[in-house]
Parts: structure tokens; C-alpha cells; sequence
């Protein structure tokens, strides 16, 4: 049906035109006009995003879809989109979780909301547009164009200590990202390309590709957080509105991982082979530090946070462990690598849909209560049962409950991990304990137990417009944990096709 | 020597700027103030017929004029019309501004028609004394300009005058250093021309003869007095001071199309007549571009003042500039050349955005002007992050393919370590870019009167921010264009 339109281009430019005349038709009438409008323009562009899944074709590991025109000769970058197995559900991640924000933020901004929203719809654009870009440069301007209208959303809407966190925000990702375009500078005159499958085909001796995985590292590590440079996070989370946060914990993180996926492994395996130690520990140290942080937050969004940190530990310990199935001479002939690449893509699918609940949820009782301390609830079950009810199947998600996404992804990584070293598969499986204990205790304090105040007292229970996003999320988390064939048959050939570029040497 | 050998048709456009000022001279003193507009639109007129003769008058063959004294090529050509176009945008900008400050008068443009032919003559010159000729000219109208509001305006408490000072006298002492320089190299080469000199290098870096050491001498003085000109470290000291001292207007005029003169300097200087010693100044320059951007970055951060706070991003992007030079291959040069262009552009917008800030009797030179700026325009305040993002190099404006182009050009040339500092120092410097987003967007406005000017200002500041935002999105034409000057 989508055959013949260029498909990448109107989800990627229908949003950020779409954002432009909501920003144009300002505050000055009412609101509900530019709600409705942003509204529209969402739906749509996740309709047509929606194109992308149907017309894919999961046997081939080449790009799709591609549209590919000279934008600047003189450098020879090009105009170039393109998805596969594993940008494609990213992608629709990106437009499903943008409806959802548009509908969070509905009544609950008040100040400036055609600003607001147009900044979700231009950041809506400009992330699928990262997704789906197979130029380098190209590439690069949708990654750094997609920091502004999350500055902007953070430092205006935000809460008490915004211009702090987002200035951290901000800085932190741009001290991460220039020095991925030396990098890429240096593989063009290497290679004289920009492109990015070009780039996967370069060789590159043994320093050239430690000093590029360092410069990609820098980039990405921050994006996803990788511990230690998670502290922006946490702060972001906490003082950003809640449409922010959802953005940034359900698609900005996975920027992250993406890179590592899109760059770093193909382009540099040897130096990915060398230090994939380094990241595992990394990623461990994530996983099981950064859960007992998020045991002892006292600010629900704090604590979403740090789980996230420790949840995205998972992705880059299935994305690098890899390397060390394939050493281990017991498994030479499993799929273990593939199980693994595929639970961590699985993995970030999920955590967008359960972080971006998380975030919901707590951005549905700080409407009400203006509070995000745990202390200062108790036994909101009496007054918000049907809330209370979805925040139990959330956190149980968040927990990896099987049934739910939030199992399938960590359970695959984690079988996976079995093959390389028992130890990684052990302290990896901590974060079904941890994880368990820092979301279900916070259920706990928030939602049982005797009612703490006359504010828990008087909570209104969730409304129709909170009911339908909850009942969307909750029906995805289902979905994705019980039935998540279908996604893992998208990716397969291109996992399958990532896992050959990294186990032939570039020397 | 024939009439015809002058080639006088080539300088056609200067001589129309020329006349045209003499005239604008004259009409103006027999003008009342109330009729001062016309001075204004005769400039206006001028600029703009001045343009359409250097556009109508392009060649691609490069030719020589007035006893090989003046060049016409594809880099004049290209300089001049934008040195033309960002002036004209200076004096859009400025009319209401200066009309605010009871300094609206015709000295203004007499003298910014000088300076900018001096800038045309310095982009022209084929020989050492058009050059030093062409920036003196253009030296000593920036002078007497950043002093002309003081004598009217007393609660400047001398400031514009002092300004004024610091950059005579700096000027002074550079245009000394580069007349020793020039009269070093006049004396090895025995001629003033660019092209005499350029074989004589040549000649002296051949054999392993003594001239050599004479020739580096005298660059040595003409680098320090190109350094001073355009405000590289660490011969930076006025720009904050004269920058922060003048009226916005004047800075505007000093900040934007003197630097494209500027680079046409280096690049006749050191190119043309001094290419051979490049592996000599390189290292020189290598260290004032380093500084330029270390210093200018990092101080940046400190200032209150917008028009201070700007001075030293002048600096640091004048290190930039410097880097595309220093690679001393074709790209790095057009590289060069598209940063200085681009640049132009960005403090153009910049400039006029704090003197649309500015009310009568009121210098909104403070960054805390600018708070709220959202809520009481927000469309000024959109265009003003988008300079601010341009200038940080974030992408997609122009600002980052001049980045980018400059980085290129140093990687090509196996300075990886080059372009890592270059990304090392702009990381700081979006920090104080970022801040005036802040106080723009995040900050609550004290008072909510939105920004008041007239339409031609409305139009010139959205077409200034919108084409920063084109370029952008589609820098291809104007990267080309730069590239096929140095081929």
C-alpha cells in the first residue's frame, strides 16, 4: 500500500512540519485546538510508520526502504534513510510512544502548550530520523538536533532544579558525541565515505580501531547511561516533565544502544573483541550497583531512573558478550550469539514500554499530590484502586514477572550469558532479586499500608484519558512478553547479518 | 604607461563606492535632521547598486588593474558581496538604534561607506602598499566611529572613548609591526608585489641561503600584526574592551565584515605572497589557533555582558578560522573561507538582536536583558537560539557545517590530535551559548512588554535567523561556492 511513497521521509518530516505549525499557531485561542492538532499529526505519523512493519521484508539484512539523494557533493553526504531488522521497531516505538506523551501532557500543561507539544513532535522527527539515517553526518545532525527540544522541554517545563539538570544534560551528551564526528571524520578520509555500511566495510588497524571505539564509546556510553557516566540521568528524570522523561527513558536511551548495534561492533570488532571485558563490567557493575542505588531512593522518579540504568546494563551486556560465547569451545555451534544480540534489541523494546508506564504512572499521582517522595504516600489502593491495579502489573513487568516484556529480553541475555561465564549469568540474574525488591517495595510504601494522608484520601481515581494510555501499555507489555516472535522474526536476518561483520576480523 | 593599462572598469564598483560616499558627504551637511533618512536610503541605495555591479562585473580569470596594484579574482568577488551584504544588514539594524541614541547622523555612513571600500581595496590588493592602504582606511573609520557617540552621550561615562583609545593605539602599534614586516620583505624582495614576493620565497627557500631566515623574520612581524587585526590570542586584549565600549552599532560594523576582510588578508598575505613559507608559519599559527580558542572559550564563560561575552566567541571563532588556514591545502582554505562567511552572518544576527533589545537611553548589553525573552517575543527569541546554536556549532545550522569543514580539512591533513583539541574547546564554549538559551527560555521574564521595531528590522532579523537555519539544511551551494574559489 506504502510502495510507492518514501515512507522514512514522511515519518520523519510530517512530524517536525507538523511541530513547526503548532508552534505557529501559538497560545493565544485555546489549547485544545493545538492539542487536538498534535494529536492528529502523531496518530498519523505512527500510521504511516506502521507501513514500515508491513511492507518490511525480514528475509534480507539489507537496508529498506532506502532513499538515497546527493545533499552536500562537495563532502559527498547524501540524503540517505534506510531501516532494517533493527531500526524498523525502534522506529515504531518512537511514533507509538510519542501519541502517548501527546495524550499525557493533555491537560496537565498549562503553560505555553503549543511549545511544549510542537518540541515533542520536532523531537518525535528528529529521533526517527537517527533511527532510520544511513549517512554518517546525516546521522550525526539528527543525533545533536534532537539534544535542543529536549533541552528546551527539560530547562521550561521542569521542576525546581531544571536549568542545572539540563544543562548537565545536555553538556554530558555533547562531550560524548563530538567526539564521535572526529572519528567519523577520520574514516571518511580513510575510507572517502560517509556512509555507514561503507564504513562497516573499512579496514582499520588495530589502534585506529581502539581510538574510533573510544570516540564511539564516549558517545554512546552516555546516551544509554553506561555506569560511570549515568549521573546526568537521574537528575534529567527527576527534573524533567513527565512526557520528557517517558521520551527520554523509552527512545533516548536506546539511541544508545542503537549506536553500539549501527557503529560501534561492525565498524571496529577487533577493538570491540579486545575490550568487550570493559563493557560487560560495565555493564555488571550496572546491573548490580546501580540496582541496590535504586534500593534506597526515596523519589520514585529517582528510582525509575536508576532501574533504567540497570535495565539498559542488560542491552550492552547482551550486545558484548558475544564475543565471548564464541570463545568458549563448548558452544560452537549454538546460537548463543544471536540469542544474545536478540534479548538485548528485545530488551530495549521492552524497557520503552515499561519505563515509559513507570514514568506515566508516577507523572499521573504527581499531577495530583505535586509530590514524587515515596514517604509521602501510603495506601493510595483505597482511593485510586483501578490506578493501583495497573501499577502492581507495571511494576511486576519492571521486575521481570514471565508473562510480561520485561522477562523475555533479560531472560534471553541471560541464557545467553551462560554460555560465555557462569559469573556474568549469576550476577546478571541478581536484577531478578533487586530488581524485584526496589520496584515492588516502592509499590508497597506508595500503594499499601493505611492510608498516610488527607491528600492520599481525597486522590481521584484515573481518568479516561489516563485509563486509555495505561490500558495501551499494559496490553504492548502483555503482547511483547507472551507472544515475541513476531519482532524477533523482523530482526533475525539482521542480527544474524550484525553477528558475521563482528566475527570477521578487520586486521 | 596608457590609460587603458589602469583596466579602471575592473575597480568599477570601488570607484561607485567611492563617489557615492563623497556624495552622501555632501548631501549630508545640507540635510536638517528631520531629513536624515535620506542619508540613511542614499547609503542603503548605494550598498545595493554597489552589489549588482560587483555581481555584474564577475569573472572567472583572475585580472590585474591600476599597474598590477589591484587584483580582481574569484575570492574578491565572492568577499565582496557578502562584505556588501552584511553591510547592508549592519545598517538596517542600526537606524532605529541609533535614532534611540540621538547619534543618528550622517558621519555614520560616511564613514562606514569608507571603511567598507576600505575593506574592498584590502580584499583587492595585489600589492603590499594597496593592502596596508586598504586597512588603514578601514582602521582609521572604526576608530573615529567607536569614538563618535561619546561627545553626545554623557552617561556613556567615556567608556566609547576609551574604547576608542585602546583601539588606536593597539592598531597603531599592529599597523607598525606589519610595515616592519612589509619593509623586511620589501627589502629581500625588492618589490611590493604579492606575486615578486612569492617568487623571491621560493627562490630563498631553494637554495640554503641566508635571505631564508631574513624572509621568516619579516613573517614572524606580519603574522603578529595579522594576529592583532583580527583578535587572536594573545594579541586578543581590545576586542572585549572595544567591543563592550562602542555603540552596538559600531560593533556590529566592526564585528561582522571586517573579519571577511580580514581573512582576505591572511589569505593574500600568507597564501599568496608568503605560501612558500608554510611549513614556517604553520607552527605559528597552529599555537595562536589553540589559544584563540582556548582563551576566547574559557573567558567567555565569565562575562556578564553580552557584547564582552561576544568579543570572546569573535576570539574563539577566529581560532577556528585560523585552524582552516593552517591545514594550508585548497579545502582548508574555502573551508576557512565558508567559517568567516557563516560567522559574519551569525554576529550579524547576534548584534542586531541586542540593539533590537535596546530602548532610549537604555544599553541592553547585560545577559539578565535578555530574561524571558520567550515570553515577551518569541520569535526574536527563537532566531536568537538559533544564532546561539549556530555559534555552538550544533547542527542543523550553519554554524556546524563551518565546524565541520574546518575539522575535515585538519584531519586531512593527519592533525587528528588538532581537531580533538578544536572539539575540546567548543564543548566548553556551548556552555555559555547554552546559558543565554537558558535565560531566554527558562528563566521568568521581569517585564513583559514585547520587543517593539519597525518592519524593515522584523524582516532583516527573520530573513538573518531564518537563512542561518537554510544554510543549515541546505549548506551544499554555499560550501560549493567556496570550494570553486580555491580550485
Amino acid at each position: 500500500m506504502f510502495a510507492d511513497l518514501p515512507l522514512l521521509s514522511l515519518v520523519v518530516w510530517l512530524p517536525i512540519f507538523g511541530g513547526v505549525a503548532v508552534l505557529l499557531s501559538g497560545d493565544k485561542g485555546d489549547a485544545n485546538g493545538v492539542r487536538v492538532l498534535s494529536l492528529v499529526i502523531s496518530i498519523a505519523t505512527f500510521v504511516l510508520s506502521l507501513g514500515l512493519y508491513t511492507g518490511f521484508d525480514s528475509s534480507t539484512a539489507a537496508m529498506q526502504f532506502v532513499e538515497k539523494t546527493a545533499w552536500i557533493p562537495a563532502f559527498d553526504i547524501n540524503y540517505h534513510f534506510g531501516v532494517d531488522g533493527f531500526s524498523m521497531p525502534l522506529i515504531i516505538l518512537t511514533t507509538f510512544t510519542t501519541i502517548l506523551v501527546v495524550i499525557a501532557g493533555w491537560e496537565v500543561i498549562k503553560k505555553r502548550p503549543s511549545q511544549y507539544l510542537a518540541a515533542f513532535l520536532i523531537m518525535e522527527g528528529l529521533m526517527v530520523a537517527v533511527f532510520a539515517a544511513l549517512d554518517a553526518v546525516f546521522f550525526y545532525i539528527f543525533w545533536e538536533a534532537m539534544l535542543v527540544p529536549m533541552f528546551i522541554l527539560i530547562g521550561v517545563w521542569g521542576g525546581e532544579r531544571r536549568v542545572y539538570a539540563t544543562i548537565k544534560f545536555f553538556i554530558y551528551t555533547f562531550i560524548g558525541s563530538v567526539f564521535m564526528l572526529v572519528a567519523l571524520i577520520y574514516m571518511y578520509f580513510k575510507g572517502g565515505s560517509f556512509a555507514i555500511l561503507d564504513m562497516h566495510m573499512l579496514k582499520l588497524t588495530m589502534n585506529e580501531q581502539l581510538l574510533i571505539f573510544f570516540a564511539f564509546l564516549a558517545a554512546f556510553a552516555v546516551k544509554v547511561p553506561m555506569w560511570p557516566v549515568h549521573t546526568w540521568l537521574p537528575d534529567a528524570h527527576v527534573e524533567a516533565p513527565t512526557g520528557g522523561s517517558v521520551i527520554l527513558a523509552a527512545i533516548m536511551l536506546k539511541i544508545g544502544g542503537y549506536g553500539f548495534i549501527r557503529f560501534s561492533l561492525p565498524i571496529t570488532p577487533d577493538a570491540a573483541h579486545a575490550l568487550d571485558w570493559l563493557i560487560i563490567l560495565m555493564s555488571l557493575v550496572a546491573v548490580v550497583y546501580i540496582g541496590f542505588v535504586a534500593l534506597v531512593q526515596k523519589d520514585m522518579k529517582k528510582l525509575v531512573a536508576y532501574s533504567s540504568i540497570a535495565h539498559m546494563g542488560f542491552v550492552t551486556l547482551g550486545l558484548f558478550v558475544v564475543f565471548q560465547i564464541w570463545e568458549n569451545p563448548a558452544n560452537a555451534s549454538s546460537s548463543g550469539a544471536a540469542l544474545a544480540v536478540e534479548g538485548a534489541m528485545i530488551q530495549m523494546i521492552s524497557h520503552g514500554f515499561i519505563s515509559g508506564a513507570m514514568f506515566l504512572m508516577i507523572g499521573v499521582l504527581y499531577d495530583r499530590m505535586h509530590t514524587r517522595e515515596i514517604s509521602a504516600y501510603g495506601g493510595v489502593v483505597h482511593s485510586m484502586p483501578i490506578f493501583a491495579a495497573f501499577a502492581v502489573f507495571f511494576a511486576m513487568s519492571n521486575a521481570g514477572l514471565p508473562g510480561t516484556s520485561g522477562f523475555v529480553g533479560e531472560f534471553m541475555v541471560i541464557l545467553a550469558s551462560f554460555q560465555a561465564n557462569f559469573w556474568y549469568a549469576f550476577l546478571a540474574a541478581l536484577t531478578l532479586i533487586l530488581g524485584a525488591a526496589y520496584t515492588l517495595w516502592m509499590v508497597k510504601r506508595v500503594f499499601y499500608g493505611a492510608i498516610a494522608n488527607e491528600n492520599v484520601r481525597a486522590l481521584q481515581d484515573i481518568n479516561s484519558r489516563e485509563l486509555t494510555i495505561m490500558t495501551v501499555l499494559a496490553v504492548a507489555v502483555l503482547v511483547l512478553g507472551l507472544w515475541p516472535a513476531p519482532v524477533i522474526e523482523v530482526m533475525h536476518t539482521s542480527v544474524e547479518s550484525l553477528l558475521q561483520h563482528m566475527s570477521v576480523s578487520k586486521l | 604607461m596608457t590609460f587603458e593599462s589602469l583596466n579602471i572598469a575592473i575597480a568599477l564598483p570601488e570607484v561607485f563606492l567611492l563617489t557615492m560616499a563623497c556624495l552622501v558627504l555632501v548631501v549630508d551637511v545640507f540635510l536638517p535632521q528631520t531629513k536624515r533618512n535620506f542619508t540613511y536610503v542614499l547609503t542603503q541605495l548605494t550598498l545595493i547598486i554597489t552589489f549588482a555591479l560587483v555581481l555584474s562585473n564577475q569573472t572567472d580569470a583572475r585580472v590585474l588593474a591600476f599597474n598590477d596594484l589591484f587584483v580582481q579574482d574569484a575570492m574578491a568577488d565572492v568577499l565582496k558581496l557578502f562584505i556588501l551584504m552584511v553591510s547592508f544588514g549592519v545598517f538596517v539594524y542600526s537606524r532605529e538604534y541609533l535614532i534611540a541614541r540621538d547619534i543618528f547622523k550622517g558621519e555614520f555612513y560616511v564613514l562606514g561607506l569608507f571603511s567598507i571600500l576600505g575593506m574592498m581595496l584590502m580584499v583587492s590588493a595585489n600589492n603590499l602598499l594597496m593592502l596596508y592602504l586598504g586597512l588603514e582606511l578601514l582602521s582609521l573609520c572604526l576608530y573615529a566611529l567607536v569614538a563618535f557617540s561619546d561627545s553626545r552621550q554623557r552617561q556613556g561615562s567615556g567608556n566609547a572613548s576609551e574604547a576608542a583609545m585602546k583601539y588606536f593605539v593597539l592598531g597603531a602599534i599592529a599597523s607598525g609591526m606589519l610595515l616592519y614586516g612589509m619593509s623586511i620583505l620589501y627589502g629581500l624582495s625588492g618589490s611590493l608585489a604579492l606575486s615578486d614576493i612569492a617568487l623571491a620565497v621560493m627562490e630563498s627557500s631553494k637554495a640554503d641561503n641566508a635571505q631564508h631566515i631574513g624572509m621568516i623574520f619579516g613573517l614572524v612581524f606580519i603574522v603578529v600584526a595579522l594576529a592583532f587585526k583580527l583578535g587572536a590570542v594573545p594579541f586578543h586584549m581590545w576586542v572585549p574592551d572595544v567591543y563592550h565600549g562602542s555603540p552596538t552599532a559600531v560593533t556590529a560594523l566592526i564585528a561582522t565584515a571586517p573579519k571577511l576582510a580580514g581573512f582576505a588578508m591572511l589569505m593574500r598575505l600568507m597564501v599568496e605572497a608568503l605560501g612558500g613559507l608554510q611549513a614556517d608559519w604553520q607552527q605559528m599559527i597552529i599555537v595562536i589557533s589553540i589559544l584563540s580558542m582556548a582563551v576566547g572559550n574559557i573567558f567567555a564563560i565569565a562575562q556578564t555582558n553580552i557584547k564582552r561575552m561576544l568579543a570572546y566567541s569573535t576570539i574563539s571563532h577566529v581560532g577556528f578560522i585560523l585552524l582552516g588556514i593552517l591545514a594550508g591545502t585548497s579545502a582548508g582554505y574555502s573551508s576557512a573561507m565558508f567559517y568567516t562567511i557563516s560567522y559574519a552572518f551569525m554576529s550579524l544576527g547576534g548584534f542586531g538582536i541586542i540593539m533590537l533589545l535596546a530602548r532610549q537611553g537604555f544599553e541592553a548589553d547585560n545577559i539578565s536583558d535578555l530574561t524571558g525573552l520567550n515570553q515577551r517575543s518569541p520569535w526574536f527569541a527563537f532566531i536568537m537560539m538559533i544564532l546561539m546554536l549556530s555559534m555552538a556549532g550544533v547542527p542543523p545550522t550553519v554554524g556546524f557545517w563551518a565546524k565541520l569543514a574546518v575539522l575535515s580539512a585538519v584531519v586531512d591533513i593527519d592533525m587528528v590530535w588538532m581537531a580533538i583539541v578544536a572539539v575540546f574547546f567548543s564543548i566548553i564554549g556551548i556552555f555559555y551559548y547554552l546559558r543565554i538559551i537558558k535565560v531566554m527560555y527558562f528563566d521568568e521574564a521581569v517585564d513583559t512588554q514585547p520587543l517593539e521595531c519597525g518592519r524593515d528590522m522584523q524582516i532583516a532579523l527573520s530573513t538573518n535567523g531564518l537563512a542561518i537555519l537554510a544554510l543549515g539544511l541546505y549548506p551544499a551551494a554555499l560550501m560549493s561556492l567556496c570550494v570553486s574559489v580555491f580550485n
